[in-house]
């Protein structure tokens, strides 16, 4: 699905990792973990080619990214759900419009019901009208996760999207990435969050990945 | 939610770029009115001078009052036996007052004025030898002159020719310094709207759908602004005072009829003429971003 191969990344002040290698299986479930600044959020970009690296090769679903037109590109990214850090919304439409973005985006047609039930999943149903500079720092990430979801993509990449929520969200959030995961969508999870990572331990076979001085290891043996 | 809407709600509406589309749109559209009605008049005027001026022709007889009315007669008898004249006739002092009053006066007293006397004569679509009519004029009436106009005919039209071709210049510029404006907000547009870019990217929609989002936004801007510029100039021409009488060639500036059509095709022009100038600044620019 998505393969890195001996990939270097440097943003001109010397590399931050070197000769990293990834495979992400379909059907695989990958946490991230490393500190601050190791290249957790880098190595993410990569994976949906908003990076290229600075040597080493990124195949998606096949193909180098490379040699990808964008629109070839754009397609790919289609089947791919993006949590960022940062989150990135459209400040000026609504929730219900933010998240459904990746359905209308790409011209296709969502039953307002699905949009609904997403929404009142996450906990965001009473706020489908709000505009997203008014949410708190959880509601932007619950909607950022819905919105990745809501294609339920071959691939899932989420950059610490428990990062602001309670314990409880957390978990809730966690099962639903699970049970995309049982229906064949590929996770790679980057979160500093060791409760949570042993919480997955009782609900899915994941691998731990490390990523720290400019390596990237495997993290212990699989959960 | 239907797709159309949301391409058209990725755009922020508002936005300094968005009111430079339709402030630009809006003055050119203005201006533009003003150009083709320019050109509009000076075809009507060419057009209306030459079909005018084309057939008639004019003998002024001078001569001594105990010789005119037979140098008059002997004029006449030329003219009706000359090949390619159709008509010919003198003019009373009733027609020749009327045209010497915008210089004069109304209580001119013909009757004491040495004035020659005028033959108006319509020609055929062939028209005479007009050489050989001069001749002859000049053999049997020394006192008449033939005058067909060509002295003054030429440089009204040229002129009249000039001024469409000088409207039509203006009016390439317009379109060249909207294309300019448009394409400079559009660019403007697209990097103050990094984060709409980066956002649709993320969830996989293409340049199409980007550009295509922008394009409508300002297209749409465009036409707004136009239409607005168009329909104010439009409002000044119909308002005009009608001056009508010895001022006619010059009140005759604006749009009679059907021309009055012809402005209201600026509004679409101008929506193409954006939507073509965002479209290539768009791809541009996207083709540039990662």
């Amino acid at each position: 699905m998505i393969e890195l191969h001996n990939v270097t990344h440097d943003y001109g002040s010397g590399p931050l990792f070197r000769d990293v290698s990834l495979k992400l299986e379909a059907g695989s479930f990958h946490f991230l973990t490393g500190p601050s600044g190791a290249g957790k959020s880098t190595l993410l970009k990569l994976c949906y080619g908003e990076l290229l690296p600075s040597s080493g090769s990124v195949s998606i679903m096949g193909t180098d990214l490379r040699k990808m037109s964008r629109d070839a590109l754009a397609a790919e990214r289609q089947r791919i759900g993006v949590v960022h850090q940062d989150c990135q919304f459209l400040d000026h439409l609504n929730v219900a419009q933010n998240v459904a973005l990746p359905i209308t985006a790409t011209e296709q047609t969502l039953p307002d019901n699905d949009l609904e039930d997403l929404l009142g999943w996450v906990g965001l149903g009473e706020h489908a009208e709000a505009l997203p500079p008014t949410l708190s720092g959880g509601e932007r990430q619950r909607a950022a996760l819905a919105r990745a979801v809501i294609v339920a993509p071959n691939l899932l990449l989420a950059d610490e999207p428990t990062g602001n929520l309670d314990w409880e969200m957390s978990q809730r959030l966690f099962m639903l990435m699970v049970e995309l995961n049982r229906m064949g969508t590929a996770v790679l999870f980057a979160t500093h969050d060791l409760t949570l990572i042993r919480f997955a331990k009782a609900h899915v076979n994941a691998r731990v990945l490390r990523i720290a001085g400019r390596k990237l290891a495997v993290a212990g043996s699989d959960l | 939610m239907r797709n159309r809407a949301i391409s058209d709600l990725v755009v922020p509406q508002g936005g300094q770029s968005v009111w430079l589309v339709t402030l630009s749109a809006a003055a050119m559209g203005f201006l533009a009115v003003f150009a083709l009605a320019l050109a509009v008049s000076a075809a009507e005027l060419a057009r209306g001078w030459s079909a005018q001026l084309a057939q008639t022709a004019t003998v002024r007889v001078s001569a001594p009052p105990a010789e005119i009315d037979e140098q008059v007669a002997i004029v006449l008898d030329v003219l009706r036996t000359t090949p390619g004249i159709a008509e010919a006739r003198e003019l009373d002092s009733a027609e020749q007052g009327a045209l010497l009053e915008a210089w004069l006066g109304p209580d001119l007293p013909l009757d004491l004025l040495p004035l020659p006397r005028l033959i108006e004569l319509t020609e055929t679509a062939e028209g005479p030898d007009r050489q050989g009519l001069r001749l002859r004029l000049s053999a049997e009436a020394p006192g008449a002159v033939y005058d067909d106009h060509t002295r003054w005919r030429r440089p009204l039209v040229q002129a009249t020719e000039r001024m469409q071709a000088l409207a039509i210049v203006a009016l390439g510029l317009i379109g060249l310094v909207t294309g300019t404006v448009i394409t400079l907000a559009a660019s403007a547009s697209l990097a103050s709207n990094g984060q709409v870019i980066a956002v649709l990217r993320l969830v996989g929609a293409r340049d199409r759908f980007i550009a295509r989002a922008f394009v409508r936004s300002i297209s749409r801007r465009a036409f707004i602004g136009a239409a607005a510029g168009t329909l104010a100039a439009m409002a000044l021409f119909w308002a005009l005072p009608d001056l009508g009488g010895p001022l006619e060639p010059i009140a005759g500036f604006g749009f009679r009829g059907r021309s009055w059509l012809l402005p209201l095709l600026i509004p679409p022009f101008a929506m193409v003429l954006a939507w073509a100038a965002s479209l290539a600044t768009a791809y541009h620019v996207l083709r540039r971003v990662t």
